[in-house]
């Protein structure tokens, strides 16, 4: 017989430890890929199992909240969809145009000025600060003068929006190639001429994904509602005043209990909350597609 | 910032600035063809502590092609950015001594830098359009300077791109990104960007140097193109470049001082190009040109 001639050149992998090691890393990672999706596979799959069945025109628009032992299928949370949708609204007005015009100043404006280090570390301490402290500091300020108001939760979501804002459009801002402002300033243009027309433009994509994840975070924070809006069953159109009410306060009232109807409304919510969430991503991907369309 | 005495010059000072000119050995074997559209005298530039750039003085003539050579480090790029304010940018840059462009000092006080850039264009060394269309990235040096009507735009833009040798390849995809253009269209680009405000200075930063030669040759012949409207100054590491364009070359080099262990960049030698090439003066310059060195 004629044996196959063995090749000039042996360009394989070499056997051994090297190929081995190669083969250990792969597994690890693809391993570990798998363990993180298992818990939101399992979150995802329970809340819709369980909260599907739930959902309905009458739920999602339908009011007014039911007390707990009233049993499934009967009024809505239409106030607190409403309410999650105008509070989050609300918060996102204040705190988005703040953080980026903040994020602007540290990075286009103070450098390594101190003003710009104070307001990066601040804004650090602030992330780190607990979403229920944020809450009390807003109860003690605000609510314990005003009253509970819908206002009042936004402002305490606005507060945990900003940090998270200001160092995500930093580190966009960051990202714009140093060339391209000098481009522009080999041009003639004045700072803010580079900053609105080349730096902006050039980040907006990550700054809105950054700025919609920061509000899709908020929209789910429960701690620093419960002691600003406190709960309504009824829609209160008027976020400025009155006691307000949303779902991630709803599914804590809900769920707490040991009555069906209850439990089913609160499973419903967060699926609701879910999906609120979701939307907002997709918006994220499809704004950031559209203003980065020349970068590529 | 190192403000300097001078202020905006009056007409009174012209004549000294001539005779600062004619006191300039190099410039005594040659005729230039213009009056003098840069005149540096002693300048010096630090980055904090650490001086660049030590002492030069020279005078750069309008419509011609000035080529700054140069081992790396030695501060050509740095004084070619001192002539339209743009290390201005670096927060930790100063300039001692002076730059009169036109017979006014760029660095006397009340000069605003984006007046001085409006006058004094640039194009880098790497391609860097902006994240926009061709047909924005050209029209956006005159949007700046106010101008909004389209028909002048849509002109503008025609005729920079023209002039940039790059309007037959791009006339169809003028709303296309330009960061899908080819290294050497985006070069041309950006040239095509910097001649939209229409300067009078255009200052290149080794604009070939990541171009292959078709599109360095393309680069190359539109300098030879614009040069009757333009006064160019370039930075160049290819000394056959700077034969085939400039009128005049300076030799930087950097003089090390071992006791200290400091290095700066200097001006060794400054001529028109052919004496520079074939007769230098000195021995640097010499050692540089003939390859030896560098």
């Amino acid at each position: 017989m004629t044996a196959m001639e063995p090749p000039a050149v042996d360009l394989r992998e070499p056997a051994g430890w090297r190929r081995s090691k190669n083969q250990i890393a792969t597994t690890l990672m693809v391993l570990a890929f798998v363990i993180v999706l298992i818990p939101l596979g399992f979150v995802l799959f329970t809340v819709i199992a369980k909260g599907a069945s739930a959902i309905s025109w009458a739920f999602l628009t339908g009011g007014p909240i039911p007390p707990n032992v009233v049993p499934a299928g009967i009024g809505g949370m239409g106030p607190a969809v409403y309410g999650t949708l105008v509070i989050t609204g609300l918060a996102a007005v204040m705190a988005v145009p703040l953080g980026v015009l903040g994020a602007i100043y540290i990075n286009e404006y103070g450098g390594r000025g101190p003003l710009a280090r104070v307001v990066r570390f601040m804004a650090d301490v602030m992330t780190g600060v607990p979403s229920i402290v944020m809450g009390l500091f807003i109860f003690s300020i605000w609510v314990l003068h005003f009253g509970y108001s819908g206002l009042a939760g936004a402002f305490a979501l606005a507060c945990l929006m900003l940090p998270v804002v200001i160092r995500s459009s930093e580190e966009m801002l960051k990202l714009v190639p140093d060339p391209l402002r000098e481009a522009s300033y080999a041009l003639g243009a004045t700072k803010s001429r580079v900053t609105l027309t080349v730096v902006l433009p050039a980040a907006i994509g990550g700054i809105v994904s950054g700025a919609l994840l920061a509000i899709a975070r908020a929209a789910g924070e429960t701690a620093p509602l419960l002691f600003t809006i406190l709960t309504v069953t009824a829609t209160n159109a008027n976020v400025f005043s009155g006691a307000n009410t949303a779902l991630s306060t709803q599914i804590f009232a809900n769920a707490t209990q040991p009555f069906l109807g209850a439990q089913s409304r609160a499973w419903g919510s967060a699926l609701t909350l879910i999906a609120i969430a979701f939307i907002l991503m997709i918006v994220a991907r499809i704004v950031t597609a559209r203003f980065t369309r020349y970068s590529r | 910032m190192d403000q300097s005495e001078q202020n905006v010059a009056a007409p009174a000072q012209l004549p000294k600035l001539a005779a600062l000119q004619d006191a300039q050995p190099q410039d005594a074997d040659s005729t230039p063809t213009g009056s003098p559209i840069f005149d540096a005298m002693g300048v010096s530039i630090y980055y904090g502590s650490f001086r660049a750039v030590t002492d030069v003085s020279l005078a750069i003539y309008e419509n011609e092609i000035t080529a700054f050579i140069g081992p790396s480090g030695c501060g050509k790029t740095t004084v070619l950015r001192t002539l339209n304010r743009l290390n201005d940018l670096i927060p930790e840059a100063r300039v001692e001594g002076d730059v009169h462009y036109r017979g006014a000092s760029l660095y006397g006080t009340g000069v605003s830098p984006i007046a001085v850039r409006r006058r004094i264009g640039m194009v880098f060394q790497k391609p860097n359009p902006f994240p926009k269309s061709v047909y924005d990235n050209v029209a956006y040096g005159p949007r700046i300077n106010g101008i909004r009507n389209k028909a002048k735009l849509d002109e503008i833009v025609e005729r920079s791109l023209r002039q940039a040798a790059l309007w037959d390849e791009v006339k169809n995809r003028l709303n296309k990104s330009g960061l899908g253009l080819s290294g050497g269209q985006a070069q041309r680009l950006c040239i095509a960007r910097t001649l939209a405000v229409e300067p009078d200075v255009v200052l290149m930063d080794e604009p070939a140097s990541a171009l292959d030669p078709i599109a360095t040759g393309k680069i190359e012949d539109l300098m030879h193109e614009i040069k009757s409207q333009y006064t160019i100054v370039i930075v160049t590491h290819n000394m056959q470049q700077a034969t085939r364009v400039s009128d005049r070359t300076a030799f930087y080099s950097v003089l090390v001082d071992s006791e200290n262990d400091t290095r700066t960049g200097t001006l060794v030698e400054y001529g028109p190009t052919q004496q520079i090439f074939e007769d230098p003066k000195d021995s640097r310059t010499q050692a540089y040109v003939t390859g030896r060195m560098g």
